[in-house]
């Protein structure tokens, strides 16, 4: 079993820095499906043990995927900021937590070395965190975004309302927004995903929340999530959208799986610059979620939550507006129950958060999963807490286009009340304009979809 | 249910809209009530506070409970026994492990596989698997109809098929070792899809042409949304008959069928 390896810091009873990371994670049924995990809890802690002694210039230099395999890896490389690498390479993963988590450090100190970590590193210091150690340095952390309306600043708690409908019918797909609305949700984005993934319904749907904003001057923007290639085919016939929106993987192999490469990002970045209906400067809209390399055989025997890191290294390079995680979507042979969900949409926010892109999450289950809908309300009082940027929101809760559970409307004005928060500046006052928020509260008036007839 | 505000506060509080006994809270009403037929999701359901009202929290429990049920029951012995099914399971040990580990429901444990060649008929044009997937409510609700429905239609076309069989625990892949196992030119898998909040009880049909392990899921054509509520499983019984046709003659499935059909809703 004691192997020496050539690798420093490694220590003789693993063989590599990716069996290292593999083994030092929590439980999740996809690393056990892959066949990585820690075999007992004794494993367990011994590889994080291992893991908080090895140095960050290990992590550097030992990606999980070779570089001239992978072009994630490449970005994530070459955006690290040399003179500040150097002064943090000789960090441990421990000493880089017990940074994270001291007294006085708050995001000024987070900043001052967030541009010399790679995904790995963040994904090591990750596993060395208890549930509350995520939750502190989270909250610690302020990223915002300005997109038509800034979120995530200190304070306020945004949310997508996501009106899909399973036929893309717009009238519905619109009194889903009204409704919404008149709960006090939607500064984040209205954003919709589409049954058909056509230009024609791309458009449509673009095209009836576009003229739905502007009629109601409402401060958010409109998103299709639909292929990123056919929003751009839309766009180039003069679709009104304010984001572009993908999903992503932490690796090469896995954006092929989404027929996506950076090539493709680059162009769509480029587009949504010069033709996004929006404001700007943040016209980007990534969602990700533990396990998707796995379910695509893109993962190259490295574990969920390092190539979830690596989606945000990736996510990073565009500046975008919004990132979440769909956490709880893909089903239980990754996250088993809501335990695990949990853990994992604390560990996502945070590490998203870490890398300096705006955070939000869907949290949310499927039901062949071992969770309801008081283990989602339990993560979203911790992301709350946390100072996640935004969660995801739908009538009750119940997405009945894509036949999963996330956070209803109605959570919104809880968690706001919870922790003394509000929603975006601009959309408040748009809120106090149509007489639904008033002296921090909602006012009588919400949960009427009829005030916008 | 809705008092008055509260003196001492402030600001409003919350309370639900409607008051049914003003004139225009009633128009208000109809519109709300238009709003919320006409549309799939669960809009219009009122609020207590910032909360959901008791009913529609409830009622939103009360339907994922019954999703719940349909993932974690199984199909009923009467069932098969009716269905005249050879009862084969894979390698999975219970629904825990099932959820888990989707690889073990691909494959059949030894003892079904030794039943499979003792008691199925080898090599036919069609062989038919039942598995309860992750809704045993969606067979129980469907298969009874449907499954006459098939049989009958690839009878009136002269197709042969063999000894339909059921498999616990099954994936929709365990059809390529049960296909490969018999050397069937097609397979057709009938098996619960994930239970949504609307239906627990939605079936889909996975059908290929060469069952081969390992192949590939664009390999495969689908019929889903087979449901009393979507496409009624006696008239999917026919639109199989026509697919297995169509793959029969151009001995090919999924993607190699039909350029078009890329959209597959995996498991």
């Amino acid at each position: 079993m004691a192997v020496k390896t050539t690798t420093p810091d490694v220590g003789d009873r693993f063989d590599s820095v990716v069996e290292v990371l593999a083994k030092a994670n929590e439980p999740k049924t996809g690393d056990e499906l892959a066949g990585i995990a820690a075999d007992s809890d004794a494993e367990r802690v011994a590889a994080k043990r291992a893991l908080a002694g090895i140095r960050l210039e290990t992590l550097r230099e030992n990606p999980v995927v070779p570089a001239d395999e992978d072009e994630v890896t490449r970005v994530i490389q070459e955006a690290v900021r040399e003179p500040i690498y150097e002064e943090i390479k000789d960090w441990t993963v421990a000493d880089l937590r017990e940074y994270l988590v001291a007294m006085g450090t708050g995001e000024r100190e987070i900043a001052a070395i967030r541009p010399g970590l790679t995904s790995e590193m963040i994904a090591a210091v990750t596993k060395l965190m208890s549930n509350l150690d995520l939750a502190l340095v989270t909250s610690r952390m302020e990223v915002p975004a300005r997109c038509n309306t800034t979120v995530g600043e200190r304070g306020t708690l945004s949310f997508r309302l996501q009106p899909n409908d399973p036929a893309d019918d717009v009238s519905n797909i619109v009194d889903a927004t009204r409704e919404g609305l008149s709960y006090g949700v939607g500064d984040a984005v209205i954003g919709v995903n589409p049954v058909q993934d056509s230009v024609e319904t791309t458009t449509r749907i673009l095209e009836a929340t576009h003229e739905f904003i502007e009629a109601w001057d409402v401060p958010t923007q409109n998103c299709c999530l639909s292929h990123v290639t056919t929003q751009m085919d839309a766009i180039r016939e003069g679709a009104p959208a304010d984001l572009v929106f993908q999903s992503l993987a932490g690796t090469e192999a896995g954006n092929d799986e989404f027929g996506v490469d950076v090539d493709l990002l680059d162009e769509a970045h480029d587009l949504a610059q010069r033709r996004c209906v929006s404001s700007g400067p943040n016209v980007m809209y990534f969602e990700t979620g533990q396990g998707a390399e796995l379910s695509g055989d893109a993962h190259h025997g490295v574990d969920q939550l390092t190539l979830e890191a690596r989606c945000y290294g990736l996510a990073k390079r565009y500046d975008p507006f919004l990132v979440n995680t769909v956490v709880g979507f893909i089903g239980p042979e990754y996250l088993y129950d809501g335990r695990q969900v949990i853990r994992a949409g604390l560990e996502d926010v945070f590490m998203g958060q870490l890398h300096g892109i705006p955070m939000g999450i869907d949290a949310c289950y499927t039901n062949h999963m071992g969770a309801d809908q008081n283990d989602i309300e339990n993560l979203a009082v911790l992301l709350a807490a946390a100072g996640a940027n935004y969660f995801i929101t739908v009538p009750m809760g119940d997405d009945v286009m894509l036949n999963y559970q996330s956070n209803s409307y109605h959570d919104a004005a809880a968690l706001w009340e919870l922790f003394d928060l509000e929603p975006a500046p601009a959309f408040r006052e748009w809120l106090a304009e149509m007489d639904l928020w008033r002296e921090g509260r909602l006012t009588e008036r919400a949960g009427d979809p009829t005030i916008f007839t | 249910m809705a008092s008055d505000s509260n003196p001492d506060s402030d600001t409003e509080p919350l309370e639900p809209t409607a008051d049914p006994d003003s004139d225009a809270d009633q128009a208000n009403e109809e519109a709300l009530r238009r709003i919320a037929d006409r549309n799939p999701t669960r809009l219009g359901v009122g609020r207590s506070g910032p909360r959901p009202t008791t009913d529609a929290l409830l009622e939103f429990r009360a339907d994922h409970g019954v999703a719940r049920d349909a993932v974690h029951s199984r199909v009923s012995d009467g069932l098969i026994d009716d269905l005249g099914l050879v009862e084969l399971r894979t390698t999975v040990a219970d629904t825990d492990q099932y959820l888990a580990r989707p690889d073990l429901g691909r494959e059949l444990d030894a003892d079904s596989l030794e039943r499979l060649e003792r008691e199925c008929e080898p090599a036919p044009e069609v062989q038919i698997v039942v598995s309860d997937g992750l809704s045993s409510s969606a067979v129980e609700a469907n298969v009874p109809q449907l499954l006459p429905a098939l049989l009958d239609g690839l009878e009136g076309r002269d197709i042969s098929v063999g000894t339909p069989v059921f498999v616990e625990f099954g994936r929709v892949d365990v059809m390529d070792a049960v296909g490969e196992e018999l050397e069937a030119d097609c397979c057709v898998s009938l098996i619960g899809e994930r239970p949504g909040l609307r239906t627990a009880e939605s079936l889909s049909a996975y059908l290929v042409y060469g069952p081969k392990r390992g192949s590939a899921t664009a390999k495969k054509s689908v019929v889903s949304n087979i449901h009393d509520g979507g496409l009624p499983p006696v008239e999917a019984g026919a639109e199989l008959v026509d697919l297995i046709a169509e793959m029969l003659a151009a001995e090919a499935s999924g993607v190699d069928l039909r350029e078009d059909d890329r959209e597959f809703r995996t498991e």
